[in-house]
């Protein structure tokens, strides 16, 4: 009896000899195709890879000499910079996002609409299009005057506000119940109190999907990076790639080891809270 | 990896779900009189305020002035000119930007396809539960999760010219010859086409094992009963199951597609002999090289333009599909 778990092919449940291999052939397939060259990388990391060729899955020995080298390049320099602005862009990014998920989840007021149109026509506009305006605009910002190209705060700010992740906090802050709401008020408590005591405890669920997302977002920048930065000093680890490769004294297995450290920790995200990160996918996919 | 790639998708969700809890709350009389006693009436907007100065700053003015510089002559520092449509018919007459526009439909149609087409056929392959199943859908989809920039960096690597590189040797075994890859120009936008389908149908994987769990049982035991074959099963009744999902894909994966950059830039920066140019890497270098701040920006509103197009074209098909 496999009633409950029928699937569309009926290959998961097939306990035949035949149905065995083909499942082994495929899952061995899709983990070649899909892991492999991931694995490629993990073992050039630490390997003596010196040209493109020797790129292998076999191990050819094990090796720290590529970090060495990608340290002396300033690697770990670029990974703080990531580090910092995934840190701060996050830290901004959830603030903004819970606070205005707040308000439009438990309050009725005028424009209400309005302000929901405009958030979803933030989300429909891709933001390789403002590449060129956006930096202008960041060289000299509109009433403060502020330069933020070639600083790190250049790349955190224009990440601040994410529609997906004050849509996210919306649907999700709508279904605390009303009544706890109701008795905080009749106790006295403001909106603030509420907001920070009574609602956000109930979001830990939505506040892991929006940290996975806006981590895996934020770490996956590229062209803003490339829009603010000037020199070296401001470089991300994802953007300093492109520069250590075209470097004729760093091999292949340094660009690797660099890239290792460049997606570790995305990777480590994922796998951690692959829950909230599958979840976030399919219910946000599929609502429509 | 670009998960603003799930960003529009929230967009169908937001409608529907505000009208519920308008129901579930009960009633709009009650509310409104409890937020006379809740509030002030600018308590929301100040919880609003980071958000909407924000988005003011880092969407609509450069959205605005994305605008306003396609129709001027931007000269920083000396004062912009205004020049009309100059800059559309620049654009729109030179051959750069329709071989960068044609390359960008071509990318944009292959990586969707062939994302969906490997996406689906995995999902139904790997789909139902089991921990070792867990395991190599999670391997699999680790490409999404991985930067960019490094996808880049290590398919730029596989991609050796030589015989001896990673993939030709791969080739060598089943009998081709060596490929250029990126370097050749007959073969670099399938090449760059390739890496975009590995890191874009794992993700296509997942949502389409989302929509296979909606589909009603029951009717696959109605197939069986009626003596269906497995592949009418899936024809049938599985396929029109995922109905919402394709679209949903693909207006994702089109949008993608269109503003496609960072792998382009990176793997051949438009290269061999403009062979892989797009209209993303036409702009940057037009905008930031050549400092022609107002050609790219009309080329980035007419980038805009196709994608507003594309969405609305979807959503009115879908719409008329299910009357």
């Amino acid at each position: 009896m496999n009633a409950p778990t029928e699937t569309a092919l009926g290959l998961t449940e097939s306990r035949s000899p035949g149905g065995r291999i083909l499942k082994a052939v495929t899952y061995l397939l899709v983990l070649i195709v899909f892991a492999g060259p991931l694995l490629a990388l993990l073992v050039s990391a630490f390997g003596h890879v010196k040209d493109p060729t020797q790129l292998s899955i076999v191990p050819t020995g094990a090796t720290l000499d590529n970090f060495k080298i990608a340290f002396d390049q300033g690697v770990l320099a670029y990974l703080l910079n990531s580090f910092f602005v995934v840190g701060f862009g996050l830290l901004l990014q959830v603030a903004v996002s819970v606070l205005a998920g707040y308000a439009l989840a438990r309050k009725v007021f005028p424009g209400m609409t309005v302000v929901l149109v405009a958030i979803l026509a933030t989300l429909m506009l891709p933001e390789e299009i403002l590449a060129l305006p956006l930096s202008l605009i960041l060289s000299d910002l509109p009433v403060v005057h502020f330069n933020l190209i070639g600083t790190l705060a250049g790349m955190i700010v224009p990440l601040g506000a994410w529609g997906f992740s004050i849509l996210v906090m919306t649907e999700f802050m709508k279904d605390v119940p009303r009544e706890l709401e109701e008795a905080a008020r009749i106790d006295g408590a403001g909106d603030l109190r509420i907001f920070a005591q009574i609602i956000l405890p109930m979001c830990k669920p939505a506040l892991g999907v929006i940290g996975v997302f806006g981590f895996t977002m934020i770490w996956d920048q590229y062209l803003l990076p490339l829009l603010v930065s000037t020199d070296s000093s401001s470089y991300t680890l994802p953007l300093a790639l492109r520069t250590l490769r075209i470097d004729p004294a760093v091999t292949p297995g340094v660009v690797m080891a660099a890239s290792l450290l460049a997606l570790l920790p995305s990777v480590i995200v994922f796998l951690f809270f692959q829950r909230s990160f599958v979840h976030g996918l399919s219910s946000g996919a599929l609502k429509g | 990896m670009s998960l603003d790639q799930a960003d529009p998708a929230a967009l169908p969700a937001a409608g529907p779900a505000t009208r519920k809890t308008g129901r579930t709350a009960g009633g709009g009389a009650g509310r409104r009189g409890h937020d006379r006693r809740a509030g002030r009436w600018w308590t929301p907007w100040l919880f609003l305020a980071p958000a909407l100065l924000l988005f003011l700053y880092f969407k609509f003015i450069p959205m605005v002035s994305a605008l306003t510089m396609s129709f001027q002559d931007v000269q920083p520092y000396l004062g912009n000119k205004w020049v009309g449509t100059e800059n559309y018919a620049t654009v729109l007459q030179s051959a750069g930007f329709r071989e960068a526009a044609w390359h960008t439909i071509v990318l944009a149609v292959g990586q969707t396809a062939g994302s969906m087409a490997l996406g689906l056929a995995l999902a139904l392959l790997m789909e139902g539960q089991g921990r070792r199943l867990g395991f190599v859908r999670s391997a699999a989809f680790l490409p999404v999760v991985v930067p960019i920039a490094v996808v880049a960096e290590l398919w730029r690597i596989m991609y050796h010219p030589t015989a001896d590189g990673m993939l030709n040797s791969l080739l060598g075994l089943v009998g081709f010859g060596p490929s250029g890859f990126i370097n050749d120009p007959d073969s670099s936008m399938a090449s760059i086409m390739l890496t975009g389908i590995w890191r874009g149908a794992p993700y296509d994987m997942m949502i389409f094992l989302a929509g296979l769990t909606s589909v009603d049982r029951g009717l696959y035991e109605a197939a069986k009963v009626d003596g269906a074959s497995r592949r009418q099963r899936v024809w049938h009744v599985t396929v029109p199951g995922l109905r919402s999902v394709f679209s949903i894909l693909f207006i994702l994966a089109a949008i993608r597609g269109l503003r496609v950059f960072t792998e382009v830039f990176l793997l051949t920066n438009g290269g061999p002999d403009g062979s892989t140019e797009v209209v993303m890497t036409l702009i940057y270098k037009l905008g930031l090289e050549q400092n022609r701040l107002g050609v790219g920006a009309a080329g980035a509103v007419l980038l805009f333009l196709a994608t507003l197009i594309l969405t609305v074209v979807v959503h009115l098909l879908r719409r008329r599909e299910s009357k």
